[in-house]
This record gives structure tokens, C-alpha cells and sequence, in this order.
């Protein structure tokens, strides 16, 4: 009893030793599994869009960055909880969200679409191809919807849990068609080339990442890039509302990568096109 | 159907990978243990308690570790746990303080274990002859000493089949950690099937892990309690 | 204590326990047949069957439930062959994978409970019974079995038990039980600690229900191992006394 009394009392003051989190010292959480915005390499290494991103606003904003992975869904909860003291993971800002946590200013904004399989009676929706604007408007948005609202009567959609995605399809889509959350976008696909969902939706850089890797042969994009203030003013680190002096050395850092091209560059790196937010 | 190589240990072979989470389920569960025998033994004792009290206490405490599912426990602590900690830390100034998965994952699993280590070790402490402490008392030990000479090295072997049982219990248990993001060896194996999209394989990899741990857990256990039984020959130590 | 919002969660989960008790009904009732037809391959004398169900015992004890159920809905699924064969109905949907996996894990684990059960049953009652000229199914249907099941019974209450906590992992194979929904909950009002207290406190109730449940069935099954009836009037022979069998009187 007494050497495991002695052991559980080194272990707590061994797990309270871990250090504070200083103005200088900052964690960053991202998933390293939502490619091309973030993705874990084989040996383990964290690389993507926003990574880089972070390497180049880091220094600017005189921060000492090192990055720790984390499940999508507890992202916010976990900030909250102090586990790290960033969220880098294509996190849009929102009202409901903007509750709990602060946002730094965007640092991208991108369109949204649905994918499917092939042989899919969903591929080659009306509509494929355009860009259609979604201003967060119900009305307006409503509308633009039911243009191919129709062809997901009956079907189930998947989508990656927590996201603002899911609200929209609820929103719109839930009446007609069965939504299912997953955890991992890695799940998503594969119960999407399984057959159980017949499309899913998400951010369609993302979506692209999917079709490019291997395995994911059959999935083609469908349906309209769907854009606009219904996502909200975009992409942005998530902090916690306390840490108000981060806030604003990340903001006149991500500023200052917009203003000179470098979130233009390595968005045509990672994305074959420009995501920089529109002012 | 399962490519050998990828499970390998040289480039793009994740054998490596998922032998580390391997090594790390067994640190965390045998962590779990300690923390579960240190507060199962006070559960023990309150239950064997004179006083209603310690006993309704005793009880409370199996009955939520036994009647609530173990993923939400270490959900509950994983957030609730982080919250108490950073209310800790910030008394002392300390903003940042949050406990890490490992011991996170280490106090649940530990914390469940706990609930049946108590009934374990109250079983084993009942088996204790009563001759035994009363000759003790005649004797004139203190309390902690007839604790310490009488009481628990009798009571740790007879524990110990029980104790088997409950390792094997936690090591499953162990696979719920995944969720806090620990790299234990469920959640190494659900990272590799998502990277590699080759779900069957390391699943199926992982399960055997699993089995491997298991069988040798039994192994060892085993040998364990024959030896402990060789002090049990004769008059089994019941009076 | 936002006492609204808590009424909220808890009418959403209570929405979806009907779920989660339908999960663990029929894993429980699959499971423990399953159980039957391994635990009678376990003792029969045959070698390999003996050794096949000894295998399946093994592994499914052996691993995490996460993992099987993991492999069974992920894992399996990867494979056309399975997708177009006639078992893809039952793996395709979420909740009927999930009652399978719970249901095979669940087999493991009470085949070893009905073999212990066989194993406890006295051979004398056996003997008896064949004295009496019973045979085979007869044999096991009024002698075997019942006896079987009451000692099983203890150690059978716990795995149900389990098997009710067991059902909060479906949540992970996106089954909107209660744990899922829970988690859906919470991340829309990142409201952990109250969301899971809820839900924790659903589970417990359940488990109470069965526990409670079970014991009066254990009561039920063992009129031997309870008190004898006390007489009326202190005196007085107890009710049961006058036998219908004579019995020859015992000298003092």
C-alpha cells in the first residue's frame, strides 16, 4: 500500500508540474486529419494549409507555437478546458459559437458542396458546376435550395459532426432527407463508398482532399459551390474569450499575411485557389 | 486481404506505431490499477465499516462506478476533471492548468476498477480467520501493525484471482481512453485505419494486440496465483 | 442550476431510451441463445467444435467491444464481397450492426456463463434423473436446465447489467442512443458536465430497474434457499408439516 500510495501521489504532482500557458508559449489544437487544411504524415508530422499558415503568423505575432492533435467534435469543449489554447481546425466563426469562445479575425473563407459516388443517382445534380450564394438569409436561401432539393427526398447525408454544416442541413435538408454525423471525415468516406450514406457535405477543399486519395476513386463533386454569409465571415482561430492579448497579436498577424499575398500563396499551394477572405 | 507490409516496421509500416500504443495501454491500465487499489481499499474499508455511515458511502460509490456506463465516466472527468483542475491551478495563479489524457484515462479506468477491487479485496478481508486478528490483538500489536504483518499479506493473496479478473477488466476498458486522444493502442489503430483507409487490417491488428495483452496477462497471473497457493496447502489459512 | 435547460436534455434523452433499452434487449436475447448453441459446443466431446467455441470465447473476451464493433462496421464494410452479399442488409444499418456486434460479444462472454452453470449442476441429480428412465432432451428440459440457470443466475445478472452500459458505445458507430445523443447536444451548447450527469443519471435509474428486476426473479428461482415458514401460534406445527407422504414415525 505504501509504494502504490507513493506512486499515485508522484503521478499527481508529476501531472500538475505541466507547465502554464504563457503569453509567449502558445499550444495550437488541430485534428491533422482534415486534409488539405491540416493532415498528419506518415512519420507523424503535422503539414497542411494551415499549418504553414501558423509557422508564418507565429514569428509574426511573437509567439512560440508548437501544434498538439485533437478530435473535431471536443475542439471547443477542450479549448474551454485549457487542453491547448488554439483551435486551428478550418473552424468557422459563428453567433452560436462566438457564445463560448473568442475568434481571431478570418484567415480564409471557402465554398461548400455535397459528393457523392459515381453511379450515384445524385451525381450530375441540377445545378453541378455554378457557384450559388447562400446569404444565411432562410428565405433566400430556401430557394436557392429547393433547386435541387428534390433528387435527396428519402436519401441520408453525412456530414462530420459538430460542424456548421450540420445545422444547415438539418435546417434545409432535414425534412426530406436522414442526416448522419461522424466523428472523422475518415469515417464519413468510408461509409460513404460503403453505400450506407448516399452523399456527403462539407467544405469543398476538403472535399477535394477526399477524392484525391487513394481509395476514393468513385466519388465525384455534385451539386452547386454553394458561398456566401450563411457560413459566416469565415475561417478563423478559435481562443478562449479570456485571452483577449492573444487575440489581438493573432489578428494584427493574420492581417498582416493577408495585406502581403502570403495567405494568397499558400492557399494556390494547398488549394488550387484563392481563399482569402473578401474584406 | 490484410497486406503484411503495411503492419511492418520499416518505411510506411505502421508495426511500430501500433506497438507503441500497445506499451502505452499497458502503462495507463497498470496505472489504473494502483489508483484503483489505493481507492478501492477505502471503499473496501468503508464498507467493512461499524458505522452506517462509511457503509451508505461505500455503497454509493459502487453503485454509481458499477451502474454508470465507463465511456461517459471518463467523458464526465475528462471535462468535468479539467474544470476542477483549472479551478486548482487558478488559485495559485496557475492559468493554464489541465490534467493530460494519461491521467485522465488512468484515474477513470482506475476509479472503475476501484468498485470492483473494493468487492474483491472485502471478500478477501472476510476470509481473514478472525483467530488470526484476535491472536494479533493478544499479542499486543498496534493497529498498524497487525495491518501490516497480518492483514495484507493475507489479504493480497487472496485477492489475487479476483485482482486477475478485474486487470483483464481494465485492460478492455483501456480501449475507451481512445476518446480523450491518448495514443493508446485503440485509438493508434483507429489513426492508422483512417489514414490508410484500410480499416480491416488494423482493426483486425489491434484486436490481436489486444488478445496477445490478454493472454499473456492470463499467463502471468497464473503463475502468480500457483505460487501464492503454495502457502495456502495444509489448513488453507481459514482457522 | 439552469433548471430549463436541464429539463430540455433530459426530455431529449428520455425521447431516446426506448432505443437504447430495444439495444440491449436484443443483444441480450441474441446473444444469450447464441451463447447456448457455443457453451453445448463447448462440452460436447467433439474436438474441433470444442475447440472452434473455445476460439470464439477466447477472442471475443478477450479484445475490447470498441474494437469488434469498430471491425464490424468499419472494418468488414471495406470489402465489395461483403456489400453485395446477403448479409449487407443487417451491416449496412447502424443500429442492426450494432445490436450484431453487442449480440456476438455478449454470446463470448455468457457461453462461459451457461458452461458454468452446466458445470455446477450436481451429477447426482443427473443419476437421478436417468434412474428415473429421463433421457436426453427430457433429461436436460426438467433437470439439467433449470438447475443450470438458477446457479448461472448471479453471474448472469452482472453481464446484463454490463451489456446496459455496453449499449452507450453504439454511440461511436453513430447510433443516436442515449450517449449519442448526449454528445449532439453537447456540441451544439458545449454544455458538458450537465449533459452527461443527465445521461448518467438515465443509466443508473435503468440499471436500479434491473438489478431490482433480477433479484426478485433470483427469489423467484430459489424457494429451497429461503427462511421455512414460522408457525401462526408459537406451539403450533408450521403450515406445512403434514406431509403426503407418511412418514414413519422417528423414535426420541
Amino acid at each position: 500500500m505504501n509504494v502504490r500510495t507513493v506512486f499515485a501521489a508522484a503521478l499527481a504532482v508529476a501531472a500538475l508540474a505541466g507547465g502554464p500557458a504563457l503569453a509567449k508559449d502558445v499550444v495550437i489544437g488541430t485534428e491533422g486529419a482534415y486534409a488539405p487544411w491540416n493532415l498528419s504524415n506518415p512519420d507523424g508530422s503535422l503539414d497542411g494549409f494551415e499549418i504553414e499558415l501558423m509557422k508564418n503568423v507565429c514569428p509574426r505575432a511573437q509567439l512560440n507555437c508548437t501544434f498538439v492533435t485533437h478530435d473535431w467534435d471536443t475542439m471547443i469543449e477542450s479549448l474551454n478546458a485549457n487542453k491547448f489554447d488554439v483551435i486551428l481546425d478550418g473552424l468557422s466563426i459563428t453567433p452560436d459559437r462566438a457564445k463560448v469562445i473568442a475568434f481571431s479575425i478570418p484567415y480564409a473563407s471557402t465554398p461548400v458542396g455535397f459528393a457523392t459516388l459515381k453511379d450515384s443517382p445524385l451525381a450530375n445534380l441540377p445545378e453541378t458546376g455554378t457557384t450559388v450564394t447562400v446569404t444565411g438569409d432562410p428565405a433566400h436561401d430556401k430557394a436557392e435550395v429547393a433547386k435541387f432539393l428534390d433528387a435527396f427526398k428519402g436519401k441520408t447525408i453525412g456530414v462530420q459532426t459538430a460542424t456548421i454544416y450540420t445545422k444547415f442541413l438539418d435546417d434545409f435538408f432535414g425534412p426530406v432527407a436522414t442526416i448522419r454525423e461522424y466523428k472523422t471525415v475518415a469515417e464519413r468516406d468510408a461509409d460513404l463508398i460503403a453505400g450506407r450514406v448516399d452523399a456527403t457535405f462539407d467544405d469543398e477543399t476538403a472535399l477535394g482532399a477526399s477524392l484525391a486519395t487513394k481509395g476514393n476513386e468513385d466519388m465525384v463533386l455534385t451539386g452547386p459551390e454553394m458561398a456566401g454569409a450563411a457560413w459566416g465571415p469565415g475561417i478563423g482561430l478559435g481562443l478562449r474569450q479570456s485571452d483577449t492579448d492573444l487575440k489581438t497579436a493573432f489578428d494584427k498577424a493574420i492581417k498582416a499575411a493577408i495585406d502581403d499575398g502570403t495567405v494568397k500563396t499558400l492557399s494556390e499551394k494547398w488549394f488550387k485557389l484563392d481563399v482569402t477572405p473578401k474584406q | 486481404m490484410i497486406d503484411f507490409s503495411l503492419l511492418g516496421f520499416g518505411q510506411g509500416g505502421w508495426g511500430a506505431w501500433l506497438l507503441a500504443g500497445a506499451v502505452m495501454t499497458l502503462v495507463v491500465t497498470l496505472c489504473a490499477l494502483f489508483i484503483g487499489a489505493v481507492v478501492g481499499a477505502l471503499v473496501a474499508a468503508a464498507k467493512l465499516s461499524k458505522r452506517r455511515l462509511w457503509r451508505v458511502v461505500g455503497d454509493t460509490y459502487t453503485t454509481i462506478f458499477r451502474g454508470v456506463p465507463e465511456l461517459l465516466i471518463i467523458y464526465l472527468i475528462y471535462f468535468g476533471g479539467s474544470g476542477a483542475i483549472g479551478a486548482f491551478g487558478n488559485l495559485f495563479g496557475n492559468k493554464g492548468l489541465s490534467p493530460p489524457a494519461f491521467l485522465v484515462g488512468a484515474v477513470g479506468v482506475g476509479l472503475i476498477s476501484a468498485s470492483y477491487q473494493a468487492e474483491v479485496f472485502r471478500g478477501s478481508f472476510m476470509a481473514v480467520a478472525a483467530g488470526e486478528i484476535e491472536a494479533a490483538r493478544a499479542l499486543g500489536m498496534s493497529r498498524l501493525l497487525r495491518f501490516r504483518r497480518i492483514i495484507v499479506p493475507q489479504v493480497w493473496r487472496f485477492s489475487l484471482p479476483g485482482l486477475g479478473n478485474v486487470w483483464q477488466l481494465s485492460l478492455k476498458d483501456s480501449a475507451l481512453i481512445s476518446v480523450t486522444g491518448l495514443a493508446e493502442l485503440m485509438r493508434q489503430s483507429q489513426v492508422a485505419a483512417g489514414s490508410t483507409h484500410l480499416y480491416f487490417t488494423f482493426y483486425v491488428a489491434g484486436g490481436v494486440l489486444y488478445l496477445v495483452l490478454t493472454a499473456l496477462s492470463d499467463r502471468a497471473f497464473g503463475v502468480a496465483e500457483r505460487r501464492v497457493a503454495r502457502s495456502f496447502r495444509g489448513s488453507l489459512g481459514r482457522g | 442550476m439552469d433548471f430549463a435547460f436541464l429539463a430540455d436534455t433530459m426530455g431529449q434523452l428520455l425521447a431516446v431510451t426506448p432505443l437504447t433499452i430495444e439495444l440491449w434487449f436484443l443483444c441480450i436475447l441474441i446473444g444469450g441463445i447464441l451463447a447456448v448453441f457455443i457453451a453445448w459446443g463447448r462440452v460436447s466431446g467433439v474436438p474441433v467444435v470444442s475447440q472452434l467455441c473455445a476460439a470464439y470465447v477466447f477472442v471475443f473476451r478477450g479484445s475490447p467491444l470498441l474494437i469488434q464493433m469498430f471491425l464490424l462496421y468499419y472494418g468488414v464494410a471495406q470489402f465489395a464481397e461483403v456489400r453485395h452479399s446477403f448479409f449487407w442488409p443487417v451491416l449496412r444499418d447502424n443500429f442492426s450492426c450494432a445490436v450484431l456486434s453487442l449480440a456476438l460479444c455478449t454470446g463470448g462472454y455468457t457461453a462461459e456463463i451457461w458452461r458454468g452453470g452446466l458445470q455446477a449442476v450436481p451429477a447426482r441429480e443427473i443419476e437421478a434423473g436417468r434412474a428415473i428412465g429421463m433421457s436426453g432432451f427430457t433429461l436436460f428440459r426438467r433437470i439439467i436446465a433449470p438447475i443450470a440457470l438458477r446457479q448461472a443466475l448471479p453471474a448472469y445478472s452482472t453481464e446484463i447489467v454490463l451489456m446496459m452500459k455496453s449499449t452507450s458505445l453504439a454511440s461511436l458507430v453513430t447510433v443516436w442512443e442515449v450517449t449519442g445523443v448526449a454528445q449532439r447536444i453537447i456540441s451544439h451548447t458545449y454544455r458538458t458536465f450537465e449533459v452527461f450527469i443527465c445521461a448518467g443519471l438515465i443509466y443508473l435509474v435503468l440499471n436500479f430497474l434491473i438489478i431490482r428486476a433480477l433479484r426478485a426473479v433470483e427469489h423467484y428461482v430459489s424457494p429451497h434457499l429461503r427462511d421455512r415458514p414460522r408457525p401462526l401460534l408459537p406451539g403450533a406445527p408450521p403450515a406445512h408439516a403434514a406431509s403426503p407422504i407418511a412418514l414413519p414415525e422417528v423414535p426420541r
